[in-house]
């Protein structure tokens, strides 16, 4: 378990201290796979590097597993560190090395593994990443999804219990970012290791997150389960990364609903009940009539959803809300 | 032919091109040796580097500086009580080595700065990321990934060395310039400095075409 008590860190520029992250409190379970979105500019590169330290707080206390990092000696941080594996945006694997070397520099480094023990785990890492036949290559003769891949094992070498990624997708194009995070999502699962994740995109979170921090300038404006960030944003920010994971433009829709007639609801589903044949019945019942504005099914995780703007005329618009609602149905008017 | 190259002794060059070499190859020995720990160090202490301490920085920069804007002819000379107490003497292939680690050395420690500023800086963060120490981040990260650029550097010092040992023939250094003054220039035998120049552009051309091979051996880029 991380946990944020009070922390905070800031530059200081010409005798001026810009504040990076604003005191913040937060807990990150372990085991758990937790997303931290934002601008650039917003504060989580600071965020996640407090965590291993890269940065070190200018005040408050950072636990980790009940241990307070912040007063690790240089000893104790050094061999905290071998505990949390790190991942780039720009991957960051040594040119002068190739993919095996790579995956054995952070035991080697450790200076506590034999040759044999760093030999084994380094072809156990090479098949888990799928990068076997590539193991004396060097990087610059593999592809961005691979040169991840050697950074997620090397990440992994010295058996870490957090893993941090630092925009680990951001330089990639969607389909290897597809195969990143599902690589991601089942290193998490097999060895139940937590992952603090940044991103810039709402999607990455929606697809392996269990947890997401929104960030703006310095401060986590939101926090929660990805459904409930997700299907109901609630900060100003949070709203931004939904529509804009979804390209949606807001003002669009404004004028779109603006058109429309009669009341329109936002109606979200989840789970099982996206399935369900449930607005046909609702309006043979009520008799509304209603055209659908806007709509999309998707998943969160492993959780399917289904996401619905209507506008209803005509009928007993009580009884048809309140029969949505009865079927586990989250309904929000607009208008 | 003979004719030619009438004055040309040949055993004489010989003899010019060995003192050259031995000159060239020690005070490049010297000169990696002392360079290379001063550069690393001008690296680590420089602003926003591991180690960075700016008082040390700036003393280390301005000896650099100062070794470096001395015209090597001038170094030549101001060195000579230095050498004398050093080997005991300011002539020959031994008097000139001295003077020429002067100039290469700092030379040399400013290429290794500027090719270790040239390693990512996302590389340091990692390795830092993964627990390692200083010592290990130098040994394990920096050197290596900078081996191209430190070759490339070798090089160049190479060459300027080669420059400076035949200057050192004007203070009695021996060597092809110690030929090249004391005949070529002096005697006015025109065949004695066609035949040192010719074989001080092969030499250059020889370390050139290595340092290249070598650092695109290393090269992993």
């Amino acid at each position: 378990m991380i946990v944020f008590d009070q922390v905070q860190k800031s530059y200081q520029v010409d005798g001026r201290a810009i504040p990076a992250l604003h005191p913040t409190d937060m807990t990150i379970e372990t085991g758990e796979v937790f997303g931290i979105v934002g601008h650039s500019g917003a504060g989580k590169s600071t965020l996640v590097r407090l965590i291993n330290l890269l940065e070190p707080p200018t005040g408050g206390d950072i636990l980790i597993d009940g241990e307070n990092i912040t007063r690790y000696n240089a000893a104790e941080l050094r061999a905290f560190r071998r505990k949390v594996g790190m991942i780039f945006q720009h991957f960051n694997l040594l040119s002068s090395k190739t993919v095996s070397d790579n995956i054995a520099f952070p035991m080697k480094l450790a200076g506590i593994y034999s040759k044999a023990e760093i030999r084994d785990r380094v072809q156990e890492l090479l098949a888990r990443v799928s990068l076997t036949d590539h193991a004396t290559k060097y990087p610059s003769q593999l592809s961005g999804g691979q040169k991840q891949r050697v950074g997620i094992a090397r990440a992994l070498a010295c058996r870490p219990t957090i893993l941090l990624c630092d925009e680990a997708t951001s330089a990639l194009d969607p389909q290897t970012t597809q195969s990143v995070l599902r690589l991601l999502a089942e290193i998490n699962k097999e060895l139940g290791l937590t992952i603090v994740l940044i991103t810039h995109e709402m999607d990455v979170v929606r697809r392996v997150c269990d947890r997401v921090a929104v960030m703006d300038a310095g401060r986590v404006v939101e926090m929660g389960a990805v459904s409930d960030v997700f299907l109901h944003p609630k900060h100003p920010t949070t709203r931004d990364f939904v529509f804009e994971s979804e390209s949606i433009d807001s003002e669009e829709m404004q004028e779109d609903l603006q058109k429309a007639n009669g009341r329109i609801l936002r109606l979200t589903f989840k789970g099982e009940a996206t399935y369900q044949p449930l607005l046909g019945s609702v309006a043979r019942a009520s008799g509304v009539d209603f055209s659908i504005l806007s709509g999309r099914i998707d998943h969160i995780k492993d959780t399917p959803y289904g996401q619905l703007t209507l506008s209803l005329i005509g009928g007993d618009l009580e009884l048809a809300m309140s029969a949505l609602e009865g079927a586990d149905v989250h309904v929000e008017v607009v208008r | 032919m003979e004719a030619l190259l009438s004055n040309v002794d040949w055993p004489e060059i010989g003899i010019a091109s060995w003192d050259t070499l031995v000159m060239v190859g020690m005070s490049l020995l010297f000169s990696v040796l002392a360079g290379l720990p001063i550069g690393v160090l001008l690296f680590l202490t420089g602003k926003r580097q591991l180690l960075e301490q700016p008082v040390a920085y700036a003393v280390l920069s301005f000896v650099v500086n100062v070794l470096r804007s001395v015209p090597f002819i001038i170094l030549l000379i101001v060195m000579i009580p230095f050498t004398v107490m050093l080997i005991g003497t300011s002539l020959g292939v031994a008097g000139a080595i001295p003077p020429l680690v002067a100039g290469g050395a700092p030379f040399f420690a400013r290429l290794v700065e500027t090719s270790l500023r040239e390693v990512d800086r996302g590389i340091i963060e990692a390795t830092q990321a993964m627990g390692a120490n200083v010592r290990q981040i130098i040994f394990g990260a920096l050197l290596p990934e900078a081996l191209p650029g430190i070759i490339a550097g070798i090089t160049v010092t190479a060459i300027t060395l080669v420059s400076y040992a035949a200057m050192s023939g004007v203070i009695g250094g021996g060597g092809l310039g110690d030929l090249a003054i004391r005949f070529g220039y002096q005697r006015f035998q025109t065949d004695v400095m066609v035949i040192t120049v010719a074989l001080l552009v092969i030499f250059v051309q020889v370390l050139q075409m290595a340092g290249d091979r070598l650092v695109l051996y290393f090269s992993r880029k």
